[in-house]
């Protein structure tokens, strides 16, 4: 067994490397710790910020590969741990924790047909009590430990009382028992049901967590280089450098989004058809693929920060202090570096965690047009184009759409919620 | 006035170029001629003088950019790009792979669309910002803190959430309504309510929250105050001075959307079974048509456009401060 990296495994870790490096050189800076302490005040966004956590801890699961020892299969640690779930499939639908298949099927016993709901193969109904309550107890040791490091943790760095920890303890401590419980029961039961080929739909969604958070956080990869940097330029230098600049993003603007992000996925499909040799597995395939929405998302939606900036800085640049540092001779880039970029952060931050929601919802609906990701990768939007003509059915099958809508829900929802705390806290308009 | 529209229809003309470039470029060099032809043309086996024989079918058989065959001007004219080009600015979008032709296949959708379109629109702009005055009106109270609540909720929810649920609740279990389909008159109304309602309904949240923040802008600024301080009641002052000063952003955001209408909305249309130009783009995509799926990106790049033009009209119309030709 080997780790190998897909593509955005590596952007996705560079990306955290990045991040965690950035969070520690600035955290030295009194002033953005005040920012940060004020934004965690509001239990909301505490409690927002965890659950956010849960589904990266997820994502980065699902992005450690490994090469199968003897085969050309990639698994990632998620596999590893569902591994269970994978193998064992069902022959068709069948009801949360239901022993029983979803609908009746013909069975010929003894030279008579008759119409009998069939017992699922992977079904174990036994010691479900015990079984739960295992699961609890090692949910409670878990999060009582973690705690416990975080009390001891402040209690070093001298005991602040400004931020609701408690409100924090409460939802991960809830987040760590509902988990672990699914994860238990899901050795006996299909705890979510299953889908029409009968995989295991808690093993689905979780999959697609990894879908949504990446192209929730490696459009913006693409977004905010391309947002600063022409953003900044146009409104910091005018004339034609801002003409130009102002040329692009609209021309680039007018063009429908998802009509250009259509035009573009189908043409990638073209080319990667045409190709079939660049890619050795299915996994590696769609991975691919992936990239290549991420790219496209993000060359399709850079326009509207870089407006946001450019408006920015041209309204910072006639200020005082760059006036003065003008005068005094300080060079352009270091008034872009010191003086405007730490001032547009605000913007920046607040367009990133907005952006993020909007994508992860994008996404759902790029899939469902058949122009999202790869139809053989794990993702909300397939689950729910897959679940759609389920509805049809009578009894209805609802509990793909359910748990995809549910996870997807709670994941726009935290990031709503706690964008919207970045924007009172930071906006220098609400605190006039 | 005349000289000003004219003005913003010649600022207009390199954008139409640069999105007729952009289009160019996706569709004739990413994939060249030739990847066209041998996809279209499927097989493995693919002499290069069915490619020729395919291209000059198609008319594709012109060089990209530069012809080196022909003299003087000819040099760019007899190009690819040009002939493209002048096709597409005289709205002569060619046939379809299904060999329909282009142009009337839009036309005829128009209508459709936009009878999902214009109502939810409309609809949604009036709700919208009557519930915005009314949370402004009541700020701070427990009515606007949990009216946001529910907003950001509605915003965090999938769209394609509302449509399924609403297919199952109007028209699987109660039958209201036909769950989908489209007749023309006042007969296709009973087909036009679900998809609208919902149309509105999912747009809500972010909806109200930015006519919320614009109009609570307007009331921390000193005008506002000094009419207060005149004795005006607090709705003569919301109705009187801040809707009427808010209407410039609201116009910002709002004229320049109307001719998109006209595109329709592509998972509406095709849940709801709507034979309008949403419904063509999609099936248009998933048909791998690129005929159509380009005379729809122009089509909305130029309605884009017109939006833009109205906009800067509408703020010379409602901005005293904003001066003709200048």
């Amino acid at each position: 067994m080997t780790v190998t990296f897909l593509w955005t495994d590596i952007l996705v870790w560079l990306l955290i490397v990045a991040l965690v490096a950035w969070g520690y050189v600035i955290s030295h800076s009194l002033q953005v710790q005040r920012q940060w302490r004020a934004i965690f005040k509001s239990s909301i966004a505490l409690v927002s910020s965890i659950v956010l956590l849960v589904y990266l801890v997820f994502a980065l699961l699902d992005s450690v590969h490994f090469h199968k020892a003897k085969s050309s299969e990639i698994v990632s640690l998620l596999d590893m741990a569902f591994e269970h779930r994978i193998k064992e499939t069902e022959r068709t639908y069948s009801a949360p924790f239901a022993s029983y298949e979803y609908t009746k099927s013909l069975i010929v016993k003894n030279g008579v047909s008759r119409q009998e709901y069939l017992p699922l193969k992977y079904v174990n109904d036994e010691s479900v009590v015990k079984l739960s309550l295992l699961a609890l107890s090692i949910g409670v040791g878990i999060s009582f430990f973690v705690i416990l490091l975080h009390i001891v943790w402040r209690k070093r760095k001298g005991w602040k009382r400004d931020i609701p920890w408690h409100t924090a303890y409460i939802t991960f401590t809830l987040l760590v028992l509902v988990f672990t419980w699914l994860y238990f029961l899901s050795f006996n039961y299909h705890v979510l049901g299953t889908d029409k080929v009968g995989g295991d739909v808690l093993y689905q969604t979780l999959k697609s967590i990894r879908t949504g958070v990446l192209i929730g956080i490696l459009t913006t990869l693409i977004t905010l280089p391309l947002a600063i940097f022409l953003g900044v330029t146009a409104g910091f230098f005018r004339g034609w450098v801002d003409d130009v600049i102002q040329y692009l993003y609209t021309t680039l603007n007018s063009i429908p989004g998802v009509l250009l992000i259509a035009a573009s996925v189908l043409l990638m499909q073209v080319m990667m058809d045409n190709n079939p040799q660049w890619f050795e597995s299915t996994q590696e395939r769609s991975d691919v693929r992936l990239l290549f929405l991420v790219i496209i998302l993000g060359i399709t939606s850079w326009t509207g920060l870089c407006r946001l900036l450019r408006a920015e800085t041209l309204k910072i640049s006639q200020v005082e202090f760059v006036t003065a540092a003008k005068a005094f001779g300080v060079g352009r880039f270091t008034i872009i570096r010191k003086h405007i970029i730490p001032n547009l952060m605000h913007i920046i931050l607040i367009s990133i965690v907005l952006d993020f929601s909007g994508l992860v919802l994008t996404e759902a609906v790029l899939s469902y047009i058949g122009i999202g990701v790869d139809p053989t990768m794990h993702s909300w939007g397939n689950m729910i184009n897959q679940a759609r003509l389920e509805m049809a059915r009578e009894p209805m099958v609802w509990w793909s759409l359910f748990s995809a809508f549910v996870f997807m829900f709670v994941l726009v929802l935290a990031v709503n919620l706690f964008s919207d705390r970045i924007q009172t806290v930071l906006d220098p308009k609400n605190n006039a | 006035m005349f000289s000003y529209i004219i003005k913003r229809l010649l600022h207009a003309i390199p954008i139409l170029i640069g999105v007729n470039l952009i289009t160019f470029m996706l569709f004739f060099m990413v994939n060249t001629p030739d990847d066209m032809a041998r996809s279209q043309l499927g097989a493995k086996r693919v002499t290069p003088q069915m490619i020729e024989a395919w291209k000059v079918d198609k008319g594709y058989d012109k060089p990209l950019f530069v012809n080196d065959k022909e003299e003087g001007l000819g040099k760019v004219t007899e190009t690819l790009f040009m002939q493209e080009s002048i096709k597409l600015f005289s709205f002569d979008f060619g046939f379809s792979d299904a060999n329909r032709n282009i142009v009337e296949d839009i036309k005829e959708r128009m209508i459709p669309s936009l009878s999902i379109a214009l109502p939810t629109f409309v609809i949604a702009l009036i709700t919208n910002i009557s519930l915005a005055l009314l949370l402004v009106l009541f700020r701070g109270s427990a009515l606007d803190t949990s009216m946001m609540i529910i907003a950001v909720m509605i915003m965090s929810i999938s769209t394609l959430f509302y449509i399924i649920a609403g297919q199952v609740l109007f028209s699987k279990m109660w039958h209201w309504v036909p769950i989908s389909g489209y007749a023309s008159g006042w007969e296709g109304i009973k087909f036009i309510i679900l998809p609208v309602m919902i149309g509105v309904f999912s747009g809500i949240g972010a909806g109200v929250r930015w006519y919320r923040s614009i109009f609570l802008e307007q009331i921390n600024q000193d005008y506002v105050r000094t009419a207060r301080a005149k004795g005006l009641s607090e709705l003569r002052v919301l109705f009187g001075h801040v809707l009427g000063n808010g209407m410039l952003p609201i116009l910002t955001g709002v004229v320049v959307v109307i001719p998109s209408l006209f595109m329709g909305s592509l998972i509406m249309e095709s849940f709801f079974g709507i034979p309008g130009l949403g419904s063509y783009t999609i099936d248009a995509i998933h048909a791998q048509d690129f005929g159509i799926v380009k005379a729809m990106v122009f089509l909305g790049s130029v309605l884009y456009i017109i939006g833009l033009i109205l906009t800067d009209i509408s703020y010379t119309l409602f901005d005293p401060r904003v001066k003709l030709g200048a």
